[in-house]
């Protein structure tokens, strides 16, 4: 995949609003693979939204959302499958972790999907985010910070052409979010996708290419 | 598979799968049960002869004081068979034709005459004999007789005749091999020819033989004698038809009716046997009611689970999977027990069954075994729908 394009889209609850100001709701926007993203937003103004159409998680919205100009209200489940398995890889906002599964089994949940990633490579990743002594807890035993770090690496351990980021780093400390940051731009650039990321303030020092003020 | 089966598995409810195991496999039991037990008795009622047509009914007249004196009143007359023959349920008549004149029969073991005894045939037209033409035929030069015995008549031969004379009990296959020196006598001729039994009937209480060696035999040994047939065989389209009672009572003629009780036996067990498989049946639906319900239910508990997995890309037939492999194994289980139970309980039933009926013959358990199958498949099919659907809906976010 190498386009995702937004045409004059724009979720249902806002139809009824008089005046809509964004540089993505109502417009023509084309986010190309290679590219960084950074959508800010205030809350309610529909970021998770966003991320949940192109996830093929909610259809609410007008408009016109396409993958390399088709059209994604054609897709099937089989095709929402494919594109959730190989095309587009999403950090939750609300990480969407399994709390019984350790944070290893959590990630290997979905690499077992692909056999992306091997598992030194995963276990090196757990270190270099300084949680490696907890690869072995169970998730719902460990802060919402490195829940966030968990879900990055799971999101990680598959194919993709768009990372959609949400508010990755609203609970980590500014060294923290510096090495994810560094995780990511390395990530991204070996594997020449785009990613998108949200953010309501703080957001992780990277090299965008362009900022939408949604 | 394992961390999806670790993830899925919480919420299992055991005591509803318990339940549904058990209801699963009374209702199962019963209804293979019913239609084993249905198939094992039904040949005590309808136990047929190889050599005769299944639907037919003996009919006779009753002898009375009068006619013992007058002599021909238990005879048919033609008048008689014909409105027989265009009553509604009547597909065929032949009238039996007794022999007129003297036989005697010996039996030799080894040359040596070992009893003699005075007896007479009687024959049925071709038709009614059921077997084939090659066998169930004589002709003068070949001097040989095919016999149909009745088969209570080797039974009075081993158990009372045999035992007391310290003779060899002989099994029905023996009897096939021993030639049968049959003398007759009549119009100042004598005449032998040799007896073969081809076989023994349960239902025919003559000696039968072909209709043509009859019209020979009296031809040759009682020309110009009477042949009115006293009995009469009726070919029916339903021996359990009211109406023929009804006819035959009417006419105050007899019928030999064992083929009736049978036929009205084999009605109630029929009735007997739809009923406890009906049970079984609603036993069963209502065990899958519950397997369905607790699967729904279980679905709604991991809701939230199994929309996370979607949206991490697994598909729905993943996801599906292992629920689907819980009800499939479980339903496999039961079959697997339900048939191993059926046969033990068969063992038991059967064991006096034979006690009673000894001569008959094993009714097979593939039929309870491909209905077991059928079942299963069934079940299996809307359990594996039922989970697809549901995990579907999630999909769909209509959870």
């Amino acid at each position: 995949m190498d386009t995702i394009e937004l045409k004059n889209t724009l979720p249902s609850v806002f139809v009824t609003r008089n005046d809509v100001q964004s540089d993505i709701w109502h417009q023509t926007v084309t986010l190309e693979r290679g590219q960084i993203y950074l959508v800010e937003a205030a809350s309610g103004t529909g970021k998770s939204s966003l991320c949940s159409y192109l996830i093929g998680y909610r259809q609410d919205y007008e408009g016109i959302i396409c993958f390399d100009g088709k059209n994604i209200r054609s897709l099937t489940v089989k095709d929402w499958v494919e594109v959730r398995k190989r095309s587009i890889s999403c950090l939750f906002q609300e990480l969407r972790l399994f709390p019984g599964l350790t944070a290893y089994e959590n990630v290997a949940i979905k690499n077992s999907l692909t056999g992306c990633k091997r598992k030194k490579k995963i276990k090196a990743w757990f270190e270099a985010l300084g949680i490696a002594d907890k690869i072995h807890t169970p998730v719902g035993r460990m802060s919402f910070g490195q829940q966030q770090r968990v879900a990055l690496i799971r999101a990680l351990v598959q194919p993709f052409d768009f990372l959609l980021l949400d508010e990755p780093v609203s609970h980590l400390d500014d060294r923290n979010a510096a090495l994810l940051g560094e995780l990511l731009t390395e990530e991204v650039r070996v594997r020449e996708a785009g990613m998108v990321v949200t953010s309501v303030g703080k957001h992780i020092r990277l090299n965008y290419d362009k900022t939408f003020r949604l | 598979m394992t961390l999806v089966w670790k993830l899925l598995r919480q919420h299992i409810s055991l005591p509803q799968l318990v339940g549904f195991f058990f209801a699963n496999l009374f209702g199962m039991l019963i209804v293979l049960l019913g239609f084993q037990l249905y198939h094992d008795i039904l040949p005590v009622f309808t136990q047929g002869d190889t050599f005769l047509k299944k639907d037919f009914l003996i009919v006779s007249k009753r002898i009375g004081t009068v006619g013992t004196f007058s002599g021909r009143a238990s005879t048919f007359t033609s008048a008689e068979v014909d409105d027989i023959r265009k009553q509604r349920f009547c597909k065929d008549v032949g009238a039996f034709t007794a022999s007129r004149y003297t036989v005697s029969a010996g039996m030799g073991i080894e040359g040596i005459a070992s009893f003699r005894t005075e007896m007479f045939f009687e024959s049925v037209p071709a038709q009614f004999v059921d077997t084939d033409s090659e066998r169930w035929h004589f002709t003068p030069e070949s001097g040989v007789v095919p016999i149909i015995l009745p088969r209570n008549y080797l039974a009075i031969y081993n158990f009372g005749f045999a035992r007391t004379r310290s003779l060899p009990q002989l099994s029905e296959s023996v009897i096939g091999m021993v030639d049968l020196d049959i003398v007759m006598r009549g119009a100042g001729r004598e005449g032998r020819v040799k007896g073969k039994v081809i076989g023994f009937s349960n239902r025919l209480n003559t000696i039968l033989v072909p209709d043509d060696f009859m019209a020979w035999s009296n031809a040759e040994y009682a020309p110009g004698a009477d042949t009115a047939p006293t009995r009469l065989i009726v070919e029916v389209d339903n021996p359990a038809d009211d109406a023929v009672v009804r006819y035959f009572q009417h006419k105050g003629y007899e019928l030999e009716d064992d083929k009736l009780a049978a036929g009205r036996h084999t009605y109630f067990l029929k009735v007997l046997a739809g009923i406890v498989m009906s049970v079984g049946l609603f036993i069963s639906l209502l065990s899958f009611y519950i397997l369905t319900l607790s699967i729904y239910l279980l679905v709604q508990k991991n809701t939230s689970k199994l929309e996370n997995l979607l949206l991490i890309g697994y598909s729905p037939a993943r996801v599906s999977l292992p629920y689907q492999l819980l009800a499939v194994g479980m339903n496999a289980v039961v079959l697997l027990l339900s048939l191993l139970l059926l046969v033990c309980v068969r063992e038991f039933y059967m064991e006096r069954i034979w006690m009673l009926f000894p001569q008959m013959e094993e009714a097979s358990l593939w039929p309870s075994c491909l209905l077991g199958g059928l079942l299963f498949a069934g079940v299996s099919a809307f359990n594996v729908l039922a989970v697809r659907r549901k995990v579907q809906s999630v999909w769909h976010r209509k959870e």
